[in-house]
């Protein structure tokens, strides 16, 4: 098993510990990924906002990357933003051929053609489906028996299209969890809106939203997520809400990779563990108590 | 925390007519009115029109009770109303296409949103990839003239992102890079223009 992988922006700066620990957990189980040569931003939550052609031909141009490279390679995408822009416009190039050559005369000025037979899958599914909670058993060398975790999902690796998991009720993180050792925080927080980017255009509505999935992860040891405007969300503001609504206290906030590779006994280095902006004193001692185990 | 909708003026950017709405209208006129939508959007508590509403302003090409509503601004794309709607009608899909009629028309009411994104295509467009420093630094830019405080409220969290090496310090108004994308913006507004 092998990936084309699509790290996108964020990855690469805010969320490089997202990336690091990706690698990291796919060399640990002997998966090897090759980078999408040259990439390019996928629009993010922009290009949709302001228009659809740009929508569409900022995906194709990294489809069309990838099936230039290898058309037998899934493309793996750890980014839900990102997974949903190049699995939408991958659907859009299979189904619509009149979009579709809209879609390649733009493309054509980069000398690029776009078929939308790459199939793009999001990390998690990855994780989940093809490698399994078998694969990951295998390779745990510190028990996380007594960590609880609440599984975050956020919204756009499950909607609008339902490929590996109940898009309302998701599961798919749980096998992979307790692979770990770590217990499941049980909660109904998991699939709900962090407000993605309503954090830097309207604050008070993404702080409201937010709130409330903190306040559900009470009793849990970290939360775990598979998306950086997810995390970023989760983790950057807790001060500000804490001041605000008076009833959180610091939560931390960890990628699923983060968590499998401690499990695995990878190096915080490997992990960027020193990079995450919520890693709290509580999650700290506990972690310390396992290794020394 | 309902956001009271601005007065109706056609002075800050012109409302775009009827006959613009047409695309969204036959992609949303099998709605029932059910309301599925409305109790399926996390973001509705802040919304001054509710999503059902909104669909039957559109349905009846009202336009000016549209563009002084804020709610499509409000749209965060989960898609939860895409996933539920019994008509099966892409919902979400709408709200992008209203804010890009929002975007196009340059109103100004809905400044903080278009503002934002618009400097995230100008980056990407320049650079082929986001430059998190250049964007912000313009968007903020933009905004304090209207928003004096906005960039203290990050202040914190950009100090933190820069100690952890998450930001780099980059010159905002740096010139395009080797991965412009600069033809196939140009390419985009040429088809866009003619369309």
């Amino acid at each position: 098993m092998s990936y084309l992988y699509y790290p996108g922006c964020s990855l690469t700066g805010t969320a490089r510990e997202y990336d690091l620990s990706t690698r990291a957990v796919m060399d640990a189980m002997g998966v090897p990924l090759t980078e999408l040569e040259e990439w390019t931003c996928c629009g993010a939550s922009a290009a949709e906002a302001c228009s659809e052609l740009l929508s569409l031909a900022l995906p194709a141009i990294n489809l069309a990357i990838a099936e230039g490279m290898d058309a037998r390679q899934d493309v793996m995408i750890p980014c839900s933003a990102c997974y949903l822009n190049l699995k939408k416009t991958a659907e859009t190039m299979r189904q619509d051929p009149l979009t579709r050559d809209r879609v390649n005369t733009v493309l054509a000025e980069n000398d690029l053609t776009v078929k939308g037979t790459a199939k793009v899958r999001h990390l998690l599914d990855v994780l989940a489906t093809d490698l399994g909670a078998d694969a990951i058993r295998d390779k745990v060398t510190v028990d996380l028996s007594h960590l609880t975790i609440a599984p975050y999902y956020g919204c756009q690796c499950l909607r609008p299209y339902p490929v590996f998991d109940d898009p309302e009720e998701p599961r798919s993180m749980e096998p992979l969890i307790r692979a770990t050792g770590a217990r499941i925080h049980p909660w109904q927080m998991g699939a709900k809106c962090c407000g993605a980017s309503h954090m830097n255009t309207k604050m008070d509505v993404a702080l409201e939203l937010v709130h409330a999935i903190l306040q559900a992860a009470r009793g849990a040891d970290a939360i775990v997520t598979v998306c950086p405007m997810c995390q970023m969300n989760l983790e950057a503001y807790q001060d500000k809400i804490a001041r605000r609504y008076g009833d959180v206290s610091s939560v931390t906030i960890l990628y699923l990779p983060q968590l499998i590779g401690m499990a695995f006994g990878l190096s915080d280095e490997a992990l960027g563990l020193e990079l995450n902006l919520a890693v709290n004193n509580h999650f700290r001692s506990k972690r310390k108590a396992a290794v020394n185990a | 925390m309902k956001t009271a909708a601005a007065p109706p003026t056609r002075q800050d950017g012109a409302v775009p007519d009827r006959e613009a709405l047409h695309a969204i209208q036959k992609k949303i006129q099998a709605c029932i009115q059910c309301g599925t939508c409305t109790a399926s959007c996390p973001n509705e508590f802040a919304m001054d029109l509710t999503p059902r509403r909104l669909w039957r302003m559109v349905l009846m090409g009202e336009t000016d009770a549209i563009f002084t509503s804020q709610t499509f601004t409000l749209c965060s794309a989960c898609y939860s109303c895409t996933l539920r709607c019994p008509r099966g009608l892409p919902l979400t899909e709408a709200m992008h296409d209203l804010k890009q009629m929002a975007f196009r028309g340059h109103m100004s009411r809905y400044k903080p949103s278009t503002a934002f994104y618009g400097h995230f295509m100008n980056t990407i467009r320049r650079h082929g990839r986001i430059r998190e420093t250049e964007f912000i630094s313009r968007y903020f830019l933009t905004m304090t003239p209207s928003k004096p405080m906005l960039p203290l409220s990050y202040t914190g969290l950009g100090f933190k992102l820069f100690r952890k090496g998450k930001m780099a310090i980059e010159y905002p108004f740096a010139a395009p890079g080797k991965r412009s994308l600069e033809k196939i913006f140009q390419k985009v507004e040429s088809m866009e223009a003619s369309a």
